[in-house]
């Protein structure tokens, strides 16, 4: 047999365990220029260049006019400024990309210069930048001043009421668009009727998208549910464009198509969509996507759907991939498009590389930051699971709080919430009703409200649906009628807000780069076009955004700590008295120890932070003395209510040279006369998972130094929460409550104390 | 009548040149109330937008230096009066493969033009029958 210990380890078990954490779960791919993985280094990425002959684009990024496929085709006839190309071109990439990150450069200077470059240079320049700069420049460059955010409204069942419930909470949060989509297509109209209804509660002014097949969509556009699409996606190989079944010339004819129905439209690309369809002719991530983005400016789209999106998981696979899907919002807002900025399809398993993916976007602000943030539960995401979902809104609300960033979404309470949920399901019932669409119960209702995602619901299943989604369109059913319907079922604000909705694209102010409506009125980047040059400029969180933005629920104030500790008050007082009985001095018997209390400890403060009663953590600090034959002298100090201060102080008035210092948190310290302040004997400091155990065992060592043993130390053993994190702030006010009684002259008072029957 | 053409200082019109807009039947947008839709005397016709209003908004993309967003406004702006169906037949022989040759495309031109006055769109397609001819996008593919 072989022994055991002889035997060498073959791995360290860290490994193991990194194993087992969800980051493993998401690939990684090597640098594979040939194959397509590469995030800017593409092996057949060209050199930027440009000839202009007789005023026509001859050479562009190396490629002669006769050979120009034709996504160069449309880029050199209806993207790149003749004029100016040849001077622009000529321009050092790194000299432009300083002018991105320099604040006295303008952003329309930088504009006009990108009209002037080929896909090639913009992406050379753009390389140029560290992740940072991207970010900074990215501030600088978005079209609009102020930041906004776009949100998913699906679920698993297609359920209208669920949708309509959902729709009026994503409006409540704030978000300026919502999209939804479906697990059958054939209930994109129902879907849409929903949608639209749900956000029209509580205010008005959220664009609202049904992403569906192209002509369904545009039909749904013109029944007026919908007010915007984001669905013309563009590819940056020509065979890839193929493959997605269009052209150039037929998307910019849609872009076109939409403008004259009165509905805002941007284009969607991203990084990774060429790899992953089979055509990437060995270029790299960001040159593939600089030729979709000039595409898009060329056919006249007011902005895009940008930065890997559905290719969001693979980019991210790539080494410097995150830092490319950056590269092209960057390089989508620098040709003066809106960007709806990614942050869409969940790329990660990784809750630190979500967390990390979003931070730049948040701190230089976007349109929208997110071009798809799942307001519902993941599982309800019809598009995929999204970078942030339902179950982590309060992270992103925490995280704008944290950076007093503002990420377009605001902080709302419980009852605000369950008001405009009930409401917009009533709401739809009405329309439902008043159309002779359906006739929701009240059970279906209700369960509706209340469930955080579809699996709670009681409500309509995917068939149901399809009856009422067919007979929306068969019937010709228009948002004119659902109006209609609100307004005589005394949904008049409804009616009104909805109305205003549909009136948005009489005047068209609305088909402008980035526009949103905010506080009833379109705001876009030519009425509010982000004009940063430096410190104190650009987008500045006004006093009553920064409010709303850190107003998140349950935070702790002093009062709220104090009216706390005041409901212990009379619970503790049945359980002991103090009794002062004069003025405390040192103690000559050999055979005491002194525990010395807090200013504030049980007269003030009742619980430690571990929730445990004053008068049960002095019980065991006794009854631990006690047990090894010793006595324990009880002494409050006024000077101080510092633990090592609190036990050195007691050390120095007890007989024995051991003082136990405590303070009304729990956090606890056994002294010796003859050592320094902060050089105790055993330190109890994590308080909020100290239990009554540990009291007893601290008071028995204590009891053991001052018999002249060497006793086990105490170690209260934590698993590494983060305690700091959970306590901190009620430690802060606590201690405060603490510090504010203390008196530097006042001498110690000797106490005696009586326990009444009580909590054991 | 002339007018001076409108820039980001007319913007948003809804606002700033409430004269100027109008839906398809002449309403203006105090016109579209709530009152009026109920009374029936409002119909999805009104909120639609017009080739005026396009236009409007082209001269304001273009004082705001974004000549591409105006000249796809431009273009929409011949598209209003389109019907549906027609619009969507143009996209569908737009698409790879769906017109067997330039003729197809060059023939929507011409009706564009004779039809619907829409000059630009017209060009804008005699330029896809073109590139799709010179990179064999005429071939079905299914």
């Amino acid at each position: 047999m072989v022994d055991p210990m002889s035997v060498k380890p073959n791995r360290w078990r860290r490994f193991s365990q990194w194993d087992e954490r969800p980051l493993r779960l998401d690939s990684f791919a090597v640098d594979d220029p040939e194959n397509g993985f590469s995030a800017m280094k593409g092996a057949a990425d060209p050199q930027p260049s440009v000839e202009v002959i007789d005023g026509k684009i001859a050479v562009m990024d190396g490629i002669a006019e006769a050979d120009f496929d034709m996504i160069d085709t449309f880029v050199a006839r209806h993207h790149l400024d003749v004029e100016s190309t040849v001077q622009t071109m000529t321009m050092p990439s790194q000299q432009v990309a300083r002018m991105l990150v320099d604040m006295n450069v303008s952003r329309n200077d930088l504009v006009k210069l990108a009209h002037g470059m080929t896909p090639a240079k913009l992406a050379d320049v753009v390389a140029h930048l560290t992740a940072m700069e991207i970010s900074f420049a990215y501030s600088k460059m978005r079209p609009r001043k102020t930041p906004g955010n776009q949100g998913h409204v699906t679920n698993a069942k297609d359920d209208p009421l669920q949708l309509a419930a959902d729709a009026a909470t994503a409006v409540a949060f704030g978000f300026d668009e919502i999209e939804t989509t479906m697990r059958v297509s054939r209930n994109a109209w129902s879907n849409a009727l929903a949608c639209c209804v749900g956000a029209a509660v509580g205010r008005w002014g959220t664009l609202f998208q049904c992403s569906s097949e192209e002509a369904e969509e545009l039909q749904i556009g013109m029944a007026g549910f919908s007010s915007y699409a984001e669905t013309v996606s563009v590819y940056g190989t020509e065979k890839a464009f193929i493959d997605g079944d269009d052209t150039p010339w037929s998307k910019a004819f849609l872009t076109s198509a939409y403008a004259s129905r009165g509905i805002k439209m941007r284009c969607t690309s991203g990084a990774g969509a060429e790899l992953l369809m089979g055509f990437h002719e060995k270029k790299s991530l960001l040159y593939l996507e600089a030729r979709c983005l000039c595409m898009q400016r060329a056919m006249g789209s007011q902005g895009t759907q940008n930065g890997g999106i559905d290719g969001a998981p693979l980019a991210s696979s790539i080494a410097g991939g995150v830092r490319e899907l950056m590269a092209e919002n960057l390089i989508a807002v620098w040709l003066d498009l809106e960007c709806a900025s990614g942050n869409d399809a969940r790329s990660s398993e990784s809750e630190i590389r979500i967390g990390a993916k979003i931070l730049p976007f948040l701190m230089s602000g976007s349109d929208f930051i997110c071009s798809g943030f799942g307001t519902i539960l993941k599982y309800d995401n019809s598009f995929n699971a999204s970078l942030f979902n339902g179950e982590e809104m309060e992270d992103f609300l925490v995280l704008q709080r944290d950076f007093e960033a503002d990420g377009g979404l605001t902080p709302i309470s419980e009852t605000q919430i369950l008001d405009v949920r009930i409401r917009a399901v009533e709401a739809l019932s009405a329309v439902f009703e008043e159309l002779k669409l359906g006739a929701p119960t009240t059970a279906m209702k209700n369960s509706v409200v209340a469930a955080s995602g579809s699996d709670e619901t009681e409500s309509y299943m995917p068939r149901d649906v399809s009856l009422i989604s067919e007979k929306i369109k068969g019937r010709g059913i228009t948002v004119l009628d659902v109006i209609k319907a609100l307004a005589k079922r005394d949904f008049k604000q409804e009616a009104e807000h909805l109305l205003s909705l549909v009136k948005l694209r009489v005047s068209g102010d609305y088909l402008q780069t980035s526009a949103i409506v905010r506080n009833d009125q379109v705001i876009s980047a030519i009425n509010d076009p982000n004009d940063y040059n430096g410190p104190g400029s650009g987008y500045q969180l006004s006093e009553q955004r920064r409010n709303e933005i850190i107003n998140i629920r349950d935070q702790l104030s002093r009062d709220a700590v104090l009216h706390k500790e005041e409901t212990f008050r009379v619970k503790e007082a049945a359980n002991i008295a103090y009794t002062k009985i004069g003025q405390a001095m040192a103690g000559k018997k050999t055979d005491e120890v002194v525990i010395g209390l807090s200013p504030a400890f049980g007269l003030k403060l009742f619980r430690t932070l571990a929730d445990h009663s004053l008068a049960d953590v002095l019980r065991e600090l006794i009854s631990g003395i006690e047990s090894k034959g010793l006595k324990a002298r009880i002494v409050r100090f006024h000077h101080t209510a510092d633990t090592s201060f609190l036990g050195l102080s007691a050390a120095s008035l007890s007989g024995s040279g051991i003082g136990i210092g405590v303070q009304a948190k729990g956090t606890a310290v056994i002294h010796h006369i003859e050592r320094l302040p902060h050089n105790n004997l055993e330190l109890f400091s994590n308080a909020p998972i100290t239990n009554l155990a540990h009291y007893r065992k601290l008071g028995e060592n204590a009891a053991d130094y001052a018999l002249g043993q060497m006793p086990v130390p105490v170690v209260v053993p934590t698993r590494g929460e983060a305690l700091g994190a959970r306590f901190h702030a009620r430690v802060a006010l606590i201690y405060a409550i603490e510090t504010s009684l203390t008196s530097q002259d006042s001498p110690p008072d000797e106490v005696t104390i009586s326990f009444r029957g009580g909590n054991k | 009548m002339t007018f001076n053409k409108l820039t980001g200082k007319d913007y948003p019109l809804a606002e700033n040149r409430t004269d100027l807009v109008q839906g398809h039947r002449g309403k203006t947008l105090n016109e579209l109330d709530l009152a009026s839709l109920e009374t029936g005397d409002v119909n999805m016709q009104d909120l639609r937008i017009t080739g005026k209003a396009l236009k409007m908004q082209g001269d304001i993309a273009r004082s705001a230096n974004r000549q591409k967003l105006a000249d796809n406004f431009e273009r929409a702006s011949e598209l209003v009066d389109i019907p549906q169906g027609y619009l969507m037949e143009i996209y569908e022989l737009l698409r790879p493969g769906r017109a067997s040759d330039q003729s197809e495309l060059q023939a929507v031109a011409a009706k564009l033009r004779s039809t619907y006055q829409a000059n630009r769109m017209a060009e804008f397609i005699e330029e896809a029958a073109e590139v799709y001819e010179q990179r064999g996008l005429f071939t079905s593919r299914f």
